[in-house]
Protein backbone atom coordinates (compact mmCIF):
# COMPACT_ATOMS: atom_id res chain seq x y z
CA UNK A 1 0.00 0.00 0.00
CA UNK A 2 2.87 2.49 0.85
CA UNK A 3 6.22 1.87 -0.64
CA UNK A 4 9.10 4.28 0.61
CA UNK A 5 12.50 4.19 -0.35
CA UNK A 6 15.56 6.66 0.32
CA UNK A 7 13.13 9.30 1.21
CA UNK A 8 15.36 12.16 2.42
CA UNK A 9 13.82 15.65 3.31
CA UNK A 10 13.94 18.91 5.83
CA UNK A 11 13.15 22.58 6.64
CA UNK A 12 14.61 24.53 4.14
CA UNK A 13 17.90 23.84 3.87
CA UNK A 14 19.09 21.81 7.00
CA UNK A 15 18.02 18.10 6.23
CA UNK A 16 16.18 16.17 8.90
CA UNK A 17 15.37 13.05 7.60
CA UNK A 18 18.08 10.89 5.69
CA UNK A 19 17.33 8.19 2.99
CA UNK A 20 14.49 6.69 5.02
CA UNK A 21 12.81 2.75 3.81
CA UNK A 22 9.65 0.83 4.91
CA UNK A 23 6.76 -0.11 3.66
CA UNK A 24 3.33 -0.84 4.62
CA UNK A 25 0.84 -3.65 3.86
CA UNK A 26 -2.62 -3.19 3.61
CA UNK A 27 -4.44 -3.43 6.57
CA UNK A 28 -1.22 -3.56 8.59
CA UNK A 29 -0.66 -1.14 11.80
CA UNK A 30 2.75 -0.01 11.58
CA UNK A 31 4.01 1.69 14.55
CA UNK A 32 7.36 4.44 14.10
CA UNK A 33 8.80 4.47 17.38
CA UNK A 34 11.36 7.91 18.41
CA UNK A 35 12.44 10.94 20.82
CA UNK A 36 11.17 14.60 20.28
CA UNK A 37 13.36 15.69 17.68
CA UNK A 38 14.31 12.57 15.55
CA UNK A 39 12.17 13.50 12.54
CA UNK A 40 8.72 11.64 13.30
CA UNK A 41 7.09 14.35 12.11
CA UNK A 42 9.27 15.78 9.51
CA UNK A 43 8.25 12.29 7.85
CA UNK A 44 4.97 12.56 8.43
CA UNK A 45 5.11 16.08 6.76
CA UNK A 46 7.06 14.49 3.82
CA UNK A 47 4.78 11.53 3.03
CA UNK A 48 1.89 14.05 3.52
CA UNK A 49 3.22 16.76 1.10
CA UNK A 50 3.55 19.62 3.15
CA UNK A 51 7.40 19.02 2.70
CA UNK A 52 9.24 18.75 -0.25
CA UNK A 53 11.09 15.40 -0.87
CA UNK A 54 14.61 16.16 -1.55
CA UNK A 55 15.29 12.56 -2.46
CA UNK A 56 13.67 9.33 -2.69
CA UNK A 57 10.49 7.75 -3.99
CA UNK A 58 6.93 7.55 -2.46
CA UNK A 59 4.79 4.81 -3.79
CA UNK A 60 1.13 4.96 -2.24
CA UNK A 61 -1.72 2.61 -3.81
CA UNK A 62 -0.21 1.95 -6.98
CA UNK A 63 0.84 5.76 -8.06
CA UNK A 64 4.20 7.89 -7.19
CA UNK A 65 3.48 10.42 -5.27
CA UNK A 66 6.57 11.99 -4.11
CA UNK A 67 6.26 14.72 -6.18
CA UNK A 68 2.52 15.56 -5.86
CA UNK A 69 0.85 18.00 -4.39
CA UNK A 70 -0.33 17.91 -1.07
CA UNK A 71 -4.67 18.20 -1.88
CA UNK A 72 -3.92 14.88 -4.57
CA UNK A 73 -2.11 12.75 -2.34
CA UNK A 74 -5.24 13.37 0.24
CA UNK A 75 -7.87 12.13 -2.44
CA UNK A 76 -6.02 9.02 -3.67
CA UNK A 77 -6.27 7.93 -0.16
CA UNK A 78 -4.14 9.32 1.98
CA UNK A 79 -5.60 10.30 5.63
CA UNK A 80 -3.44 12.41 8.09
CA UNK A 81 -3.96 13.37 11.48
CA UNK A 82 -1.62 15.81 12.11
CA UNK A 83 0.76 16.77 15.56
CA UNK A 84 -1.20 19.75 17.42
CA UNK A 85 -4.40 18.25 15.32
CA UNK A 86 -4.89 21.52 13.66
CA UNK A 87 -8.78 21.65 14.06
CA UNK A 88 -10.42 24.29 12.21
CA UNK A 89 -10.98 26.67 15.32
CA UNK A 90 -14.12 28.83 13.89
CA UNK A 91 -15.84 25.94 12.54
CA UNK A 92 -18.43 23.63 14.98
CA UNK A 93 -17.30 20.17 15.34
CA UNK A 94 -19.85 18.77 12.95
CA UNK A 95 -18.53 21.34 10.25
CA UNK A 96 -14.89 20.12 10.74
CA UNK A 97 -16.40 16.95 9.39
CA UNK A 98 -18.41 18.38 6.78
CA UNK A 99 -15.37 20.07 5.55
CA UNK A 100 -13.26 16.71 5.39
CA UNK A 101 -16.21 15.27 3.88
CA UNK A 102 -16.59 17.94 1.07
CA UNK A 103 -12.65 18.38 0.64
CA UNK A 104 -13.11 14.76 -0.77
CA UNK A 105 -15.91 14.94 -2.68
CA UNK A 106 -18.17 12.86 -0.86
CA UNK A 107 -21.29 13.90 0.73
CA UNK A 108 -22.88 14.45 4.38
CA UNK A 109 -23.89 10.63 4.06
CA UNK A 110 -20.17 9.51 5.38
CA UNK A 111 -21.17 11.42 8.80
CA UNK A 112 -23.45 8.75 9.98
CA UNK A 113 -20.85 6.15 9.94
CA UNK A 114 -18.29 8.14 11.43
CA UNK A 115 -20.53 8.66 14.16
CA UNK A 116 -21.30 5.68 14.87
CA UNK A 117 -17.42 4.93 15.76
CA UNK A 118 -17.01 7.98 17.75
CA UNK A 119 -20.25 8.16 19.41
CA UNK A 120 -18.34 10.70 22.16
CA UNK A 121 -18.85 13.47 19.75
CA UNK A 122 -22.39 13.10 19.20
CA UNK A 123 -23.27 15.73 22.24
CA UNK A 124 -20.88 18.29 20.69
CA UNK A 125 -21.70 18.78 17.31
CA UNK A 126 -22.31 22.21 17.31
CA UNK A 127 -19.76 23.43 19.34
CA UNK A 128 -16.82 25.06 17.85
CA UNK A 129 -13.80 23.38 17.54
CA UNK A 130 -11.33 26.00 19.10
CA UNK A 131 -12.81 25.44 22.62
CA UNK A 132 -12.76 22.02 22.43
CA UNK A 133 -10.57 19.86 25.15
CA UNK A 134 -7.09 18.24 24.26
CA UNK A 135 -8.87 14.96 23.78
CA UNK A 136 -11.97 15.79 22.24
CA UNK A 137 -9.94 17.65 19.75
CA UNK A 138 -7.45 14.41 18.96
CA UNK A 139 -11.36 12.08 18.14
CA UNK A 140 -12.48 15.05 16.22
CA UNK A 141 -9.21 15.06 14.43
CA UNK A 142 -9.77 11.38 13.99
CA UNK A 143 -13.19 11.44 12.67
CA UNK A 144 -12.39 14.29 10.44
CA UNK A 145 -9.72 12.43 8.97
CA UNK A 146 -12.12 9.29 8.44
CA UNK A 147 -14.74 11.76 7.48
CA UNK A 148 -12.79 11.62 4.07
CA UNK A 149 -12.43 7.68 3.88
CA UNK A 150 -8.93 7.22 3.60
CA UNK A 151 -7.27 3.78 2.61
CA UNK A 152 -4.14 4.53 5.35
CA UNK A 153 -4.21 6.92 7.80
CA UNK A 154 -1.01 8.84 9.18
CA UNK A 155 -1.44 9.55 13.06
CA UNK A 156 1.64 11.63 14.62
CA UNK A 157 1.01 11.35 18.72
CA UNK A 158 -2.06 11.14 19.14
CA UNK A 159 -1.43 10.93 22.78
CA UNK A 160 0.62 14.03 23.16
CA UNK A 161 -0.83 16.62 26.06
CA UNK A 162 -3.75 14.05 26.45
CA UNK A 163 -5.40 12.72 29.78
CA UNK A 164 -5.07 9.32 30.24
CA UNK A 165 -8.83 8.19 30.21
CA UNK A 166 -8.52 9.43 26.58
CA UNK A 167 -5.79 7.38 25.80
CA UNK A 168 -7.68 4.71 26.61
CA UNK A 169 -10.35 5.65 24.78
CA UNK A 170 -8.30 6.97 21.63
CA UNK A 171 -6.77 3.00 21.93
CA UNK A 172 -10.11 1.51 21.88
CA UNK A 173 -11.44 3.11 19.12
CA UNK A 174 -8.11 2.46 17.00
CA UNK A 175 -8.53 -1.08 17.95
CA UNK A 176 -11.67 -1.31 16.78
CA UNK A 177 -11.24 0.44 13.40
CA UNK A 178 -8.00 -1.74 13.03
CA UNK A 179 -10.68 -4.93 13.59
CA UNK A 180 -14.02 -3.80 12.19
CA UNK A 181 -12.99 -1.57 8.87
CA UNK A 182 -9.39 -3.06 8.13
CA UNK A 183 -7.96 0.51 7.70
CA UNK A 184 -3.98 0.86 7.35
CA UNK A 185 -2.52 2.71 9.65
CA UNK A 186 0.72 4.43 10.32
CA UNK A 187 1.27 5.43 13.79
CA UNK A 188 4.36 8.04 15.30
CA UNK A 189 4.94 7.99 18.62
CA UNK A 190 7.33 8.26 21.60
CA UNK A 191 4.62 6.74 23.64
CA UNK A 192 6.06 3.32 24.72
CA UNK A 193 2.94 1.29 25.87
CA UNK A 194 0.26 2.82 23.52
CA UNK A 195 2.80 1.96 20.47
CA UNK A 196 2.95 -1.12 21.60
CA UNK A 197 -0.22 -1.87 21.96
CA UNK A 198 -1.60 -1.01 18.94
CA UNK A 199 0.91 -2.00 16.33
CA UNK A 200 1.52 -4.86 14.41
CA UNK A 201 5.25 -4.05 14.09
CA UNK A 202 7.35 -1.42 15.32
CA UNK A 203 9.84 0.45 13.79
CA UNK A 204 12.78 2.82 15.30
CA UNK A 205 13.58 5.91 14.07
CA UNK A 206 16.69 7.65 15.42
CA UNK A 207 18.10 10.97 14.23
CA UNK A 208 16.08 10.94 10.63
CA UNK A 209 17.07 7.44 9.99
CA UNK A 210 15.65 4.02 10.37
CA UNK A 211 17.48 2.06 12.63
CA UNK A 212 15.90 -1.27 13.44
CA UNK A 213 12.74 -3.12 13.89
CA UNK A 214 11.34 -4.88 16.88
CA UNK A 215 9.47 -8.20 16.21
CA UNK A 216 5.89 -8.61 16.64
CA UNK A 217 6.37 -11.60 19.15
CA UNK A 218 8.94 -8.96 20.56
CA UNK A 219 7.11 -6.37 21.74
CA UNK A 220 6.05 -7.43 25.40
CA UNK A 221 9.47 -7.68 25.98
CA UNK A 222 10.83 -4.74 28.06
CA UNK A 223 14.18 -5.56 27.98
CA UNK A 224 14.37 -6.26 24.33
CA UNK A 225 12.55 -2.86 23.65
CA UNK A 226 14.69 -1.10 25.90
CA UNK A 227 17.72 -2.40 23.87
CA UNK A 228 16.51 -1.50 20.53
CA UNK A 229 14.80 1.96 21.64
CA UNK A 230 18.14 2.89 24.06
CA UNK A 231 15.08 4.13 26.63
CA UNK A 232 13.34 2.63 29.37
CA UNK A 233 9.86 0.79 29.52
CA UNK A 234 7.90 2.38 32.07
CA UNK B 1 -40.29 64.26 11.38
CA UNK B 2 -39.39 64.39 7.60
CA UNK B 3 -35.52 66.20 9.25
CA UNK B 4 -35.03 62.96 10.90
CA UNK B 5 -35.69 60.79 8.09
CA UNK B 6 -34.13 62.42 5.50
CA UNK B 7 -31.31 61.88 8.32
CA UNK B 8 -31.43 57.99 7.97
CA UNK B 9 -31.53 58.04 4.51
CA UNK B 10 -28.55 59.74 4.10
CA UNK B 11 -26.68 57.98 6.62
CA UNK B 12 -28.56 54.65 5.47
CA UNK B 13 -27.09 55.95 1.84
CA UNK B 14 -23.58 56.26 3.28
CA UNK B 15 -23.59 53.12 4.98
CA UNK B 16 -24.50 51.19 1.52
CA UNK B 17 -21.52 53.16 -0.34
CA UNK B 18 -18.75 52.35 2.38
CA UNK B 19 -20.51 48.43 2.22
CA UNK B 20 -20.11 48.43 -1.89
CA UNK B 21 -16.39 50.22 -1.82
CA UNK B 22 -15.21 47.78 0.70
CA UNK B 23 -16.77 44.22 0.11
CA UNK B 24 -14.85 43.19 -2.40
CA UNK B 25 -11.27 44.15 -0.93
CA UNK B 26 -13.15 42.73 2.47
CA UNK B 27 -13.57 38.97 0.50
CA UNK B 28 -10.01 38.91 -0.74
CA UNK B 29 -8.61 40.43 2.28
CA UNK B 30 -10.35 38.51 4.76
CA UNK B 31 -9.82 35.20 2.63
CA UNK B 32 -6.63 35.14 1.59
CA UNK B 33 -4.84 37.95 3.55
CA UNK B 34 -3.90 39.98 0.29
CA UNK B 35 -3.89 43.35 0.29
CA UNK B 36 -4.82 44.83 -3.56
CA UNK B 37 -3.58 47.99 -3.62
CA UNK B 38 -5.52 47.95 -7.10
CA UNK B 39 -8.98 47.56 -5.51
CA UNK B 40 -9.56 51.66 -5.78
CA UNK B 41 -8.96 50.80 -9.60
CA UNK B 42 -10.93 47.13 -9.65
CA UNK B 43 -13.81 49.31 -9.41
CA UNK B 44 -13.06 52.65 -11.61
CA UNK B 45 -13.33 49.27 -13.88
CA UNK B 46 -16.56 48.32 -13.06
CA UNK B 47 -17.72 51.76 -13.88
CA UNK B 48 -16.11 51.87 -16.96
CA UNK B 49 -17.40 48.71 -17.89
CA UNK B 50 -20.72 49.49 -17.00
CA UNK B 51 -21.38 53.10 -18.77
CA UNK B 52 -19.05 51.64 -21.52
CA UNK B 53 -22.02 48.91 -21.75
CA UNK B 54 -24.48 51.64 -21.53
CA UNK B 55 -23.25 53.89 -23.95
CA UNK B 56 -22.98 50.55 -26.59
CA UNK B 57 -26.94 50.42 -26.34
CA UNK B 58 -26.98 47.49 -22.86
CA UNK B 59 -29.49 48.06 -20.64
CA UNK B 60 -28.00 50.13 -18.21
CA UNK B 61 -29.32 48.11 -14.97
CA UNK B 62 -27.95 45.46 -16.95
CA UNK B 63 -24.60 47.27 -17.85
CA UNK B 64 -24.41 47.74 -13.68
CA UNK B 65 -25.40 44.33 -12.29
CA UNK B 66 -24.74 41.83 -15.11
CA UNK B 67 -21.91 43.30 -17.11
CA UNK B 68 -19.80 45.29 -14.63
CA UNK B 69 -19.20 42.49 -12.11
CA UNK B 70 -18.81 40.05 -15.07
CA UNK B 71 -16.27 41.97 -16.62
CA UNK B 72 -13.64 43.20 -13.57
CA UNK B 73 -14.68 39.09 -12.19
CA UNK B 74 -12.76 38.31 -15.52
CA UNK B 75 -9.82 40.35 -15.10
CA UNK B 76 -9.51 39.77 -11.69
CA UNK B 77 -9.15 35.78 -12.55
CA UNK B 78 -6.42 37.08 -14.75
CA UNK B 79 -4.58 39.08 -12.40
CA UNK B 80 -4.69 35.86 -10.15
CA UNK B 81 -3.12 33.77 -12.59
CA UNK B 82 -0.43 36.38 -13.78
CA UNK B 83 0.14 37.98 -10.70
CA UNK B 84 -1.36 37.26 -7.13
CA UNK B 85 -0.71 33.28 -7.19
CA UNK B 86 3.01 33.68 -7.79
CA UNK B 87 3.18 35.97 -4.93
CA UNK B 88 0.91 34.14 -2.21
CA UNK B 89 2.46 34.70 1.92
CA UNK B 90 4.47 37.51 0.53
CA UNK B 91 2.68 40.67 1.90
CA UNK B 92 5.31 43.49 0.91
CA UNK B 93 5.67 41.50 -2.72
CA UNK B 94 1.98 41.50 -3.52
CA UNK B 95 1.01 45.40 -1.84
CA UNK B 96 4.15 46.33 -4.69
CA UNK B 97 2.39 44.32 -8.05
CA UNK B 98 -0.78 45.26 -7.31
CA UNK B 99 0.22 48.47 -6.87
CA UNK B 100 1.94 48.55 -9.94
CA UNK B 101 -1.13 47.40 -11.39
CA UNK B 102 -3.27 50.04 -10.21
CA UNK B 103 -0.96 52.46 -11.87
CA UNK B 104 -0.81 50.50 -15.42
CA UNK B 105 -4.54 50.27 -15.56
CA UNK B 106 -4.58 54.20 -14.47
CA UNK B 107 -2.66 54.73 -17.66
CA UNK B 108 -4.20 52.42 -19.35
CA UNK B 109 -7.68 53.74 -19.01
CA UNK B 110 -6.51 56.59 -19.52
CA UNK B 111 -5.40 56.07 -22.97
CA UNK B 112 -8.19 54.45 -23.74
CA UNK B 113 -11.01 56.71 -22.44
CA UNK B 114 -9.33 60.07 -21.95
CA UNK B 115 -8.99 61.81 -18.34
CA UNK B 116 -12.33 63.36 -18.49
CA UNK B 117 -15.05 62.65 -16.16
CA UNK B 118 -17.31 60.27 -17.81
CA UNK B 119 -21.03 59.63 -16.16
CA UNK B 120 -24.33 58.50 -16.38
CA UNK B 121 -27.44 60.05 -14.97
CA UNK B 122 -28.71 58.09 -11.60
CA UNK B 123 -32.10 55.90 -12.54
CA UNK B 124 -35.06 55.94 -10.71
CA UNK B 125 -36.21 59.52 -10.51
CA UNK B 126 -36.45 61.34 -7.14
CA UNK B 127 -38.46 60.79 -4.08
CA UNK B 128 -39.90 63.86 -2.04
CA UNK B 129 -40.42 63.33 1.88
CA UNK B 130 -42.29 66.46 2.77
CA UNK B 131 -40.58 69.30 2.14
CA UNK B 132 -37.36 67.74 0.93
CA UNK B 133 -36.23 65.31 -2.08
CA UNK B 134 -33.65 62.58 -1.83
CA UNK B 135 -32.38 60.17 -4.82
CA UNK B 136 -34.54 56.77 -5.19
CA UNK B 137 -31.05 55.11 -6.28
CA UNK B 138 -29.83 55.69 -3.32
CA UNK B 139 -32.54 54.22 -1.71
CA UNK B 140 -31.95 51.14 -4.04
CA UNK B 141 -27.91 51.05 -3.29
CA UNK B 142 -29.38 50.35 0.90
CA UNK B 143 -31.50 47.68 -0.77
CA UNK B 144 -28.35 46.33 -2.70
CA UNK B 145 -26.05 46.56 0.25
CA UNK B 146 -28.15 44.70 2.39
CA UNK B 147 -28.63 41.92 0.25
CA UNK B 148 -25.10 41.54 -0.63
CA UNK B 149 -24.12 41.08 2.93
CA UNK B 150 -27.29 38.45 3.35
CA UNK B 151 -26.40 36.58 0.34
CA UNK B 152 -22.76 36.77 1.49
CA UNK B 153 -24.01 35.22 4.65
CA UNK B 154 -26.18 32.39 3.32
CA UNK B 155 -23.55 31.52 0.88
CA UNK B 156 -20.47 31.18 3.43
CA UNK B 157 -22.92 29.83 6.05
CA UNK B 158 -24.86 27.18 4.24
CA UNK B 159 -23.18 26.29 1.00
CA UNK B 160 -20.77 23.72 0.15
CA UNK B 161 -17.90 26.02 -1.06
CA UNK B 162 -18.96 28.53 1.90
CA UNK B 163 -17.78 25.84 3.63
CA UNK B 164 -14.72 24.66 1.82
CA UNK B 165 -13.67 28.78 1.94
CA UNK B 166 -14.00 29.00 5.63
CA UNK B 167 -12.33 26.15 6.65
CA UNK B 168 -9.14 26.65 3.69
CA UNK B 169 -8.79 30.89 5.04
CA UNK B 170 -8.44 29.53 8.49
CA UNK B 171 -6.27 26.65 7.66
CA UNK B 172 -5.07 26.09 4.44
CA UNK B 173 -2.37 23.22 5.34
CA UNK B 174 -4.85 21.19 6.89
CA UNK B 175 -7.38 21.94 4.31
CA UNK B 176 -4.92 20.61 1.82
CA UNK B 177 -4.06 17.67 3.46
CA UNK B 178 -8.21 16.59 3.38
CA UNK B 179 -8.51 16.87 -0.55
CA UNK B 180 -9.08 20.66 -1.04
CA UNK B 181 -6.64 22.55 -3.49
CA UNK B 182 -6.43 26.26 -1.41
CA UNK B 183 -4.93 27.48 -5.20
CA UNK B 184 -8.18 26.82 -6.49
CA UNK B 185 -10.06 28.17 -3.27
CA UNK B 186 -7.79 31.35 -3.89
CA UNK B 187 -8.29 31.90 -7.60
CA UNK B 188 -12.29 31.64 -7.48
CA UNK B 189 -11.96 33.67 -4.24
CA UNK B 190 -10.13 36.10 -5.63
CA UNK B 191 -12.26 35.90 -8.74
CA UNK B 192 -15.64 36.73 -7.07
CA UNK B 193 -14.04 39.40 -4.94
CA UNK B 194 -13.25 41.08 -7.77
CA UNK B 195 -16.39 40.88 -9.64
CA UNK B 196 -17.66 42.54 -5.96
CA UNK B 197 -15.65 45.16 -6.50
CA UNK B 198 -17.13 45.35 -10.26
CA UNK B 199 -21.04 45.42 -9.75
CA UNK B 200 -20.23 48.38 -6.66
CA UNK B 201 -18.08 50.12 -9.72
CA UNK B 202 -20.95 50.00 -11.64
CA UNK B 203 -23.69 51.16 -9.43
CA UNK B 204 -21.69 53.93 -7.95
CA UNK B 205 -21.02 55.32 -11.25
CA UNK B 206 -24.23 56.72 -11.91
CA UNK B 207 -23.82 59.12 -8.38
CA UNK B 208 -19.64 59.52 -8.56
CA UNK B 209 -19.06 59.47 -12.52
CA UNK B 210 -16.38 57.60 -13.58
CA UNK B 211 -12.44 59.08 -14.53
CA UNK B 212 -9.30 57.31 -14.35
CA UNK B 213 -8.04 58.18 -11.16
CA UNK B 214 -11.13 57.44 -8.81
CA UNK B 215 -9.84 54.80 -7.64
CA UNK B 216 -7.83 56.97 -5.60
CA UNK B 217 -11.19 58.10 -3.70
CA UNK B 218 -12.17 54.95 -3.08
CA UNK B 219 -9.58 52.76 -1.54
CA UNK B 220 -8.78 54.72 1.38
CA UNK B 221 -12.31 54.51 2.70
CA UNK B 222 -12.29 50.86 1.55
CA UNK B 223 -9.52 49.71 3.63
CA UNK B 224 -10.11 51.88 6.66
CA UNK B 225 -13.67 50.27 6.68
CA UNK B 226 -12.24 46.74 5.92
CA UNK B 227 -9.53 47.27 9.14
CA UNK B 228 -11.58 48.66 11.20
CA UNK B 229 -13.82 45.64 10.83
CA UNK B 230 -11.41 43.37 11.64
CA UNK B 231 -11.56 39.45 11.08
CA UNK B 232 -15.17 38.47 10.37
CA UNK B 233 -15.41 39.78 6.73
CA UNK B 234 -19.38 40.43 6.42
CA UNK B 235 -20.34 41.63 10.51
CA UNK B 236 -16.82 43.37 10.24
CA UNK B 237 -17.69 45.50 7.18
CA UNK B 238 -21.28 46.22 8.10
CA UNK B 239 -20.50 47.21 11.31
CA UNK B 240 -17.54 48.90 10.51
CA UNK B 241 -19.51 50.56 7.73
CA UNK B 242 -22.56 51.46 9.73
CA UNK B 243 -20.52 53.37 12.31
CA UNK B 244 -18.25 55.21 9.91
CA UNK B 245 -21.10 55.79 7.75
CA UNK B 246 -23.17 57.30 10.45
CA UNK B 247 -20.12 59.47 11.63
CA UNK B 248 -19.46 60.84 8.13
CA UNK B 249 -23.09 61.91 7.91
CA UNK B 250 -23.80 63.63 11.16
CA UNK B 251 -21.03 65.44 10.92
CA UNK B 252 -21.87 66.43 7.38
CA UNK B 253 -25.23 67.86 8.55
CA UNK B 254 -23.71 69.42 10.96
CA UNK B 255 -20.47 71.21 10.01
CA UNK B 256 -19.28 70.75 6.40
CA UNK B 257 -18.86 67.41 4.07
CA UNK B 258 -14.88 68.14 4.45
CA UNK B 259 -15.54 67.97 8.11
CA UNK B 260 -17.58 65.13 7.77
CA UNK B 261 -14.59 63.33 6.15
CA UNK B 262 -12.47 64.34 8.70
CA UNK B 263 -14.70 62.86 11.22
CA UNK B 264 -14.37 59.73 9.47
CA UNK B 265 -11.01 59.51 9.06
CA UNK B 266 -10.64 60.76 13.41
CA UNK B 267 -12.90 58.28 13.95
CA UNK B 268 -11.29 55.91 12.08
CA UNK B 269 -7.74 56.56 13.78
CA UNK B 270 -8.91 56.52 17.71
CA UNK B 271 -10.87 53.13 16.64
CA UNK B 272 -7.98 51.16 15.85
CA UNK B 273 -5.86 52.40 18.54
CA UNK B 274 -8.31 51.19 20.92
CA UNK B 275 -9.28 48.23 19.34
CA UNK B 276 -5.73 47.29 16.88
CA UNK B 277 -7.51 43.68 15.71
CA UNK B 278 -10.66 45.85 14.24
CA UNK B 279 -14.34 45.53 15.65
CA UNK B 280 -14.91 41.94 15.30
CA UNK B 281 -11.04 41.24 16.77
CA UNK B 282 -12.85 42.09 19.42
CA UNK B 283 -16.25 41.62 19.90
CA UNK B 284 -18.90 39.21 17.93
CA UNK B 285 -15.34 36.73 17.35
CA UNK B 286 -17.51 33.98 15.96
CA UNK B 287 -19.10 35.99 13.32
CA UNK B 288 -18.64 35.47 10.04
Amino acid sequence: MLDIRGLSSGYHKIPIIFGVSFQVAAGEFVGILGHNGMGKTTLLRTIVGQLPATAGAIRFAGSDIAHAPTHRRARLGLGYVPQGRQIFPGLSVLDNMRMAAASAGLGDSVLDGVLDALPRLRSILGRPGGVLSGGEQQILALARCLCAEPKLILLDEPTEGIQPSIIEEIIEILQRLKGERGVTIVLVEQNLDFIRRLSDRVLIIQKGRMTGEIPPDHLGDDELVAEFVGMSAH
Amino acid sequence: MDYLVILLLQIGSAVASLVLMSIGLAVIFGMMRVINLAHGEFLMLGGYAAITAFNHGVNLWLAMVVVAPLAVGLFGAVVERLVIRHLYGRLIDTMLATWGLSLAMIGFVTVVFGNTVSGISAPLGSLSIGAYRTGAYEIFLIGVAVLLLVAGWLVLRFTRYGLIARGTMQNPAMAAALGTNPSAVYAVTFAVGSALSGLAGGLLAPLSGVVPTIGAAYIAKAFITVISGGAAILSGTAIAATLLGAINTLATFAFTSVLGEVALLVAAVVLLRLLPQGITGRFFRRAL
